[in-house]
């Protein structure tokens, strides 16, 4: 049977960065898009010498939906429905952030309910999003049961959402000025109810599976991602408090009420293996968790009556010419959004600066030297969402 | 009629394959309910009455399923794969006894070496899913075939030597009489450790979870079988189980004494009693099977072949070499 | 005895009957629509790279020579271990019987123990920490400077 030669390679010939005892021949294998562990439709070009990864590289663009162009076409309150999908298991973080960037174009400030229901939020979306980081990690690694827990929760979530907006995954609740409504009568008892259960059920998940001792080996000393390199590639968020930098804007930049609550910034310590690991990164978005339900119940304890949104902002908004850029702490990391007013009631340009295309784009130099099966743990640690890396 | 030489053969024959069938077919309904209780959900509840009509179900889909196969593929070994890997755990079921009747025991051939009928033909079934992986020309087929076929070798020592442990203290290489030994006393009183490193291999043996590299789905899709669609699909999936269902009879009968009923000697054993005991030990470790799929995360390929070499293979030689010294100071134990 | 090999041939035809039957069953009922598509062979949703069959990994072959020379040693185990007890039983025997087998063991250990030190059963090392290394190292050379 004649045989295919090794095909000239997608990736760049050049040397290998691996070298092993015995070399085999390489082969290319794409994992992604349609993959069960890339997290929707990224798509990984991995050179393989048997099970070692010897070179990888993302290819992006699978779900792109020029949200960004489409900023520059819609009037500023219609974009709001965009941000919500790009990172659609953190929609309220995009509301919050484009949000952000429009006021402070207006120069104008939300009423304190308004922002500490904001912050409620948020940190509830929170919650809900590193619930999904770790259920699909603990999938990646292979264990199936607690990815169903982790939703179980995520559910009573998404029912406080919906109580609150309506819409369980695409809110558009945030908005510039303010708040969609208020809360409705019940709501807030609601999601005490929602913290004193979060609050059980989190030690059995760190239990069942980060405590593991498969998925420890699995995880730690896995994708290390030295300091120096997490800052040299932009990283940001989990990825980047992983190894062991105390960076965190909620505290650092401070927005919303974040300076009126107590927080800690959860850093990776190197639990069970090296700063900077798989480990660390699930580490820290699983502690994180707590802290977020923290701050959820100081801003119950905190909330203040009165207006929910500033009055002067309508459906129609026409900020002065000008540019902002407002960066929030997004569950992924710094979310950012450049925006340009010409004055007109349309934006001129709009510009997301999506944390999982930055992390993601390190995922690449880490995996050579790999096995298989920890370039999946390292895209799973890297907990993208498709949405925003393409937009 | 019943007199008749052939009759007895016969209806255990038949009596087996139903048997294999059932239980083969009743564990995947019951590993899809077991999850779902582990996962907190309902499982397949809508055929039938509490979904038991669910196998039913899936054969009838499978029958009805396109196949296809890559046009890269080599024909032949595709099409065979699945029959090679379904036939050798078959084949090792007729040598599994579940119990006495009229003193004989009740199983399809009571070989005298039954422990080396079963490694020798168990261990065919390899073929199933390295043929499969390397025909199918597929890369993660072929990587899930080889992995399979490595992970089953390397795991195989290891249960073979815990074997050799039982044969010493047995006795025997007669599945019955190894049985028999154990009346009074299971052999995982005797042979903790070897009972410990069988427990550990069978789950690799049988590519189950923590160890189904074989298949191993956040990584190589499906493994070996990720082009396989319909009735192939349907053996492979066939052959799993049934190895599965043999491994835990294995188990039982090795390690917890069969058909024995405890604190009962099993000559004054009732057949149904001990046959009954047998599938609730088998089913014992099916459960086990499924449980610990559903709750533990997978290893890494290269710390499965560390815990093959570097820990189970070495605790089973010295297990073995242990057994031997001690079966001598019983022995001058008993002759003083 | 030879009797009860053909019980298992009669068991296993009748699985063989049931495999057949089953592939055959199929074939009469199942859909045939075969498309171009339909034929790739599956990698990913993307158009496959190259070969599924490839040189593959020559640890595997590594891990086949060491099976080979384990398995039929302890083959040589089973006669052993069936009469231990017998042996032990009779005068004289014991003492030969639980020497040879130790010392068949120990020769296995040993083989074991030389396989272990010669690296054969590492399956593959991680490369990573040792490829960090060496490029933290040439960042710190190109002098990029360490951020705070």
């Amino acid at each position: 049977m004649e045989r295919a030669a090794p095909s000239p390679g997608l990736l760049q010939p050049g040397q290998r960065e691996i070298e092993l005892d015995v070399r085999t021949q390489d082969v290319e294998i794409n994992m992604g898009p349609q993959h069960p562990s890339t997290h929707g439709v990224l798509r990984v070009l991995i050179r393989a010498d048997g099970e070692i990864v010897t070179a990888a590289q993302s290819h992006l663009g699978y779900l792109h939906r020029c949200a960004e162009k489409i900023g520059e076409n819609v009037d500023w309150l219609q974009y709001l429905p965009y941000t919500d999908r790009y990172d659609y298991l953190a929609a309220m973080n995009n509301n919050l952030g484009y949000s952000l960037a429009v006021e402070k174009l207006l120069g104008i400030e939300v009423p304190p309910r308004g922002q500490y229901l904001r912050t409620l939020i948020v940190e509830l979306n929170r919650i809900a999003s590193h619930l999904i980081a770790f259920g699909t990690y603990g999938l990646d690694i292979g264990a199936f049961t607690p990815f169903f827990y982790a939703f179980r929760e995520r559910e009573l979530l998404l029912d406080i959402f919906e109580k609150i907006c309506g819409a369980r995954l695409t809110y558009s609740f945030i908005r510039p000025g303010g708040v969609f409504n208020d809360a409705p009568p019940g709501w807030l008892q609601h999601v005490e109810d929602f913290c004193r259960q979060f609050e059980k059920k989190w030690p059995e998940y760190w239990d069942l599976l980060v405590e593991n001792k498969i998925f420890i080996e699995r995880t730690a000393n896995v994708g290390i991602i030295p300091r120096d390199l997490a800052i040299a590639w932009g990283c940001t968020g989990p990825m980047l408090r992983g190894s062991g930098v105390d960076w965190d804007l909620r505290r650092d930049q401070p927005y919303l009420v974040y300076d009126r609550l107590e927080f800690k910034v959860i850093t990776g310590v190197g639990y069970r293996g090296t700063v900077g690991d798989c480990f660390d990164r699930n580490y820290v978005r699983m502690l994180e968790m707590v802290e977020s339900l923290k701050m959820v119940r100081q801003c119950l304890d905190q909330m203040p009556e009165g207006e929910v949104s500033h009055p002067d902002v309508g459906l129609i908004i026409r900020p002065a010419p000008g540019e902002a850029y407002v960066g929030i702490e997004n569950p992924r990391g710094e979310l950012g959004h450049y925006v340009v007013s010409d004055g007109s009631k349309i934006a001129r340009r709009v510009r997301v600066r999506a944390p999982s295309f930055c992390n993601l784009s390190l995922v690449e130099h880490i995996m050579p030297g790999t096995m298989l099966a920890d370039a999946v743990a390292i895209i799973g640690a890297t907990d993208i969402v498709i949405g925003e890396t393409d937009r | 009629m019943t007199d008749a030489p052939w009759f007895r053969p016969a209806v255990t024959i038949l009596a087996a394959f139903g048997a294999m069938m059932s239980l083969a077919a009743g564990m995947t309904l019951v590993e899809r309910k077991v999850s779902a209780f582990i996962q907190e959900r309902h499982g397949p509840n809508r055929v039938g009455p509490f979904g038991l009509l669910q196998p039913l179900a899936d054969l009838i889909k499978f029958v009805f399923k396109e196949e296809l196969a890559p046009d890269r593929a080599n024909p032949l070994l595709f099409l065979l794969a699945p029959a090679l890997a379904c036939l050798p755990a078959m084949a090792t079921f007729a040598a599994l006894p579940f119990g006495f009747l009229d003193g004989k025991p009740m199983v399809v051939a009571n070989l005298d070496v039954g422990v080396l009928y079963v490694l020798a033909v168990g261990s065919l079934g390899v073929y199933g899913i390295i043929l499969g992986g390397w025909a199918s020309n597929n890369k993660y087929s072929l990587l899930g075939g080889l992995r399979a076929s490595a992970q089953m070798v390397s795991y195989e020592i290891s249960l073979v030597l815990s074997l050799v442990s039982v044969i010493a203290v047995s006795g025997s290489l007669n599945l019955s009489e190894i049985v028999l030994a154990q009346d009074q006393r299971w052999n995982v009183l005797v042979q903790p450790v070897a009972a410990l490193v069988f427990l550990v291999t069978m789950f690799a043996e049988t590519n189950r979870h923590p160890f189904d590299f074989a298949e191993c789905e956040p990584e190589l899709v499906g493994g070996f079988h990720t082009e396989y669609s319909g009735m192939r699909f349907a053996l492979f999936f066939l052959g799993e189980y049934i190895a599965m269902v043999v491994m835990s009879g294995f188990m039982a009968v090795l390690f917890f004494g069969g058909c024995d009923v405890p604190f009962l000697a099993i000559a004054a054993t009732p057949w149904w009693a001990g046959a009954l005991a047998m599938v609730v030990k088998m089913g014992f470790f099916l459960l086990l099977y499924v449980w610990v799929r559903w709750t533990l995360p997978r290893f890494r390929y290269d710390q499965l072949m560390y815990l093959g070499w570097r820990v189970l293979l070495p605790l089973s030689l010295a297990n073995l070499a242990v057994t031997g010294v001690v079966l001598a100071l019983d022995r001058q134990g008993a002759a003083q | 005895m030879y009797f009860h090999y053909a019980n298992i041939l009669v068991f296993l035809l009748a699985g063989m009957g049931f495999v057949f039957l089953n592939m055959v069953l199929g074939s009469l009922v199942r859909p045939q629509r075969k498309t171009a598509e339909g034929l790739e062979a599956y990698e990913c949703g993307e158009t496959a790279i190259g070969e599924g069959w490839f040189r593959f990994d020559i640890r595997y072959y590594t891990v086949a020579l060491v099976y080979i020379v384990f398995a039929v040693e302890i083959a040589f185990l089973f006669p052993w271990a069936r009469v231990l007890k017998q042996a032990y039983a009779e005068e004289g025997l014991g003492a030969a019987a639980l020497v040879e087998g130790v010392m068949f063991v120990a020769i296995l250990l040993l083989g074991l123990a030389y396989v272990w030190v010669k690296g054969d059963l590492n399956w593959v090392k991680t490369y990573q920490l040792e490829r960090e290394q060496r490029l933290a190292a040439q960042r710190r050379q190109a002098g990029v400077k360490e951020a705070a």
